[in-house]
């Protein structure tokens, strides 16, 4: 059975330390050109198709910004 | 699909646990810390003790972790931790009580306090990280310092001669009587932390057991003390610091 | 009848320590104290009032561990001599600055450094005036009896609780070793943890339940706006303990035109020669500071209208004169007598001393 995931990221405590990216199985994230409040380019879903909420960005997030769905389909 | 009809509370499968509380971890980006502060939150909220945990925070970085965990702590003096756990577990058997303390702290120190806490056989669950350096005052020499590696007091590197050496104060621990579960983990991949986490609620579990004392060392990264970049640090981690530490269990009885 | 058992000075503090409902005992022996852990150890006491004794790896522990066990509201204390609460400084600073108390014991040698094993009264400005680093006090009271040893660590602990500080009781090497019939009072039980949840739940670490906010014991603000607003609060604290809780003897005062200013044992010393002074016609007393934190200035300032002179006698080079001469201020000549090193003044030598400033 094929899944499909989705993070979101608390973007102004993300401090783009990229642990998630190096993480990242299937190449999702990236981080923002933007940045947050304090300076940082934070981390975001750059391909969202690759997700499979495997959980692993959020498993290695020091600062617990990564929250992860996902769905069966 | 769309991503909207994913991110549904109902399709959430993981998210920060309740007993991190809200504040901004002051740490630097990357920093080991905050996961493994996340891993004891985790352990404390599945095992349902919140009211029934004291954590004691120590001198060094860490020592602002009683913002992060929502539970009662108390704030120890340089290297004391083992100490102040002693008797608050003593005096407070229904009590889960943790220590959570650096290289500088415990190794250096407190090595006193911690060997000797050990060394009764406290019933208490003691959290090493070990990232081979002094953070909070700027990159220093620590006891865990390896041969070679360059810290604000060893500009040139760690020399034996000059510095002595790199203390393994976890090998050490588990030679004593007192100690009941010694191990040694790390949290840079998902398979660490699962493996650190699995660690830290088996220390836990041991400190109801009356089986003496519980070591989780956690070999972490110092990124802006090592100066590089978070992942390169991971990277160097593994590299220069597992081969020195070894991961794995030294004592589970 | 109460009971009444010939003890030690410091075999009182032992029994004084279970019978007032202490829930625990830190200590690391060092003469001339060991028979306060020796008596504990002893009398069991975790096997009746469930009391926990350790002996700890070092003072520095020891004082530590009584943070630990301050921590959760429990009544905790430990006790040591002289070098052994230099090693507790620190401790004593981080006890004070989170504002938990306990009950330290010190049980006087001479000094400095290792120094000598006979009794000697000069950490008095360690205690009184601090000791470890930052502002801080804490209440000392100066026992001058093995009953006194027994009675004041229920004394210390009440005001240690009243006032959220460390309480000290500083005795010295007479006072531990010495023996005499000490009153057992009746014992108070331990309080329950339900007991201290309602005395002390609003700081204590009892377990962050739902209904409360978590609890946090630390001495640590980053923002010196916030450390100096906890100072001005301590502060305070001490300037009420300065109004309410200042203790203090006198004997045969009320005509006195001299005056003898002493505490612990040479308190003792003092009040005999007061009596061979009056054999010979001189009108003498002694004032006995009974608290040495708050210093019974109240005391002293309503003698000093019908003083000639006033001798201060201490087993130091000089240390409570000091104080004797902040409240006098100038007004009546404050004169010293001490031996130190570990040597006792007789009351011949006091005597002596006090003919001395009598010309």
């Amino acid at each position: 059975m094929a899944v499909k995931g989705a993070i979101t990221v608390d973007t102004e405590k993300c401090k783009g330390c990229s642990v998630c990216i190096a993480n990242c199985p299937t190449q999702t994230i990236a981080l923002s050109l933007e940045v947050n409040g304090k300076g940082y380019n934070y981390a975001y879903m750059a391909n969202p198709d690759n997700c499979t909420g495997c959980t692993n960005c959020a498993t290695v997030c020091p600062d617990a910004v990564i929250t992860v769905y996902r769905v069966k389909i | 699909m769309d991503i909207k009809d994913i991110i549904k509370p109902e399709n959430k499968v993981y998210g920060k646990t309740p007993l991190l509380t809200d504040a901004v971890m002051h740490y630097c980006p990357g920093c080991t810390h905050g996961v493994v502060h996340k891993i004891i939150a985790e352990v404390i909220e599945e095992m349902g003790i919140q009211d029934k945990t004291i954590g004691i925070s120590p001198v060094g970085c860490a020592v602002l972790a009683y913002n992060y965990l929502d539970i009662d702590w108390e704030q120890a003096a340089h290297g004391r931790a083992p100490a102040l756990a002693t008797a608050t577990k003593r005096l407070n058997p229904d009590k889960y009580v943790f220590t959570y303390q650096g290289d500088g702290d415990l190794a250096s120190i407190g090595a006193g306090e911690v060997m000797h806490a050990c060394n009764r056989g406290e019933n208490i669950v003691i959290i090493f990280i070990n990232n081979a350096i002094y953070g909070m005052t700027g990159g220093q020499m620590a006891p865990t310092t390896l041969l070679g590696q360059v810290t604000a007091t060893t500009p040139y590197g760690r020399n034996a001669e000059l510095n002595g050496y790199p203390l393994k104060i976890t090998e050490l621990l588990a030679q004593l009587d007192g100690t009941c579960y010694v191990t040694r983990q790390s949290a840079q991949t998902p398979a660490a932390v699962r493996k650190t986490k699995k660690a830290i609620r088996k220390a836990f579990e041991n400190s109801m057991m009356n089986k003496g004392t519980s070591f989780v060392e956690v070999v972490g990264t110092c990124n802006s003390g090592w100066k590089l970049s978070p992942v390169k640090a991971n990277k160097w981690m593994e590299e220069n610091m597992f081969p020195f530490y070894p991961l794995g269990d030294m004592k589970d009885r | 009848m109460a009971e009444k058992i010939l003890m030690k000075g410091n075999e009182a503090v032992a029994h004084g320590a279970i019978r007032c409902g202490a829930d625990g005992y830190f200590g690391y022996p060092i003469t001339p104290q060991s028979e306060v852990m020796e008596t504990l150890m002893e009398e069991k006491p975790w096997e009746t009032t469930g009391m926990v004794v350790l002996q700890a790896e070092s003072e520095t522990a020891s004082i530590n561990m009584v943070y630990g066990g301050a921590c959760t509201g429990k009544k905790v204390m430990t006790s040591s001599s002289s070098l052994g609460i230099s090693l507790m400084a620190e401790g004593l600073s981080y006890l004070a600055g989170a504002e938990l108390p306990c009950v330290v014991v010190n049980v006087m040698r001479g000094g400095p450094g290792l120094g000598t094993i006979q009794p000697g009264q000069a950490d008095y400005f360690q205690a009184v005036k601090g000791g470890g680093h930052g502002d801080y006090k804490m209440i000392v009271l100066a026992p001058a009896s093995a009953q006194d040893m027994y009675d004041f660590v229920d004394t210390a602990f009440e005001l240690a609780f009243k006032y959220r500080t460390p309480a000290m009781i500083l005795s010295d090497g007479v006072i531990g070793q010495m023996m005499e019939k000490v009153e057992l009072r009746p014992i108070k039980p331990r309080r329950t943890n339900e007991q201290i949840i309602e005395q002390c739940g609003e700081w204590a670490l009892t377990g962050k339940t739902a209904d409360r906010k978590r609890n946090l014991i630390t001495s640590l603000a980053l923002d010196p706006n916030v450390m100096s607003a906890h100072n001005i609060e301590l502060q305070k604290k001490y300037k009420t303990i300065m109004e309410n809780e200042q203790q203090y003897t006198t004997y045969k005062t009320e005509d006195a035109e001299y005056l003898i200013v002493a505490y612990g044992s040479m308190s003792r010393i003092a009040e005999s020669v007061v009596d061979t002074a009056r054999e010979n016609g001189i009108k003498l007393g002694v004032l006995r500071p009974i608290t040495l934190f708050p210093y019974p200035e109240k005391a002293l300032e309503s003698l000093i209208p019908q003083l000639k002179k006033i001798l201060v006698v201490e087993m130091s080079a000089g240390q409570m004169v000091e104080d004797v001469k902040l409240v006098v201020n100038g007004r009546v000549p404050v004169e010293f007598y001490g031996k130190c090193g570990g040597l006792i003044p007789s009351p011949d030598d006091v005597y002596e001393a006090f003919e001395k400033i009598l010309k």
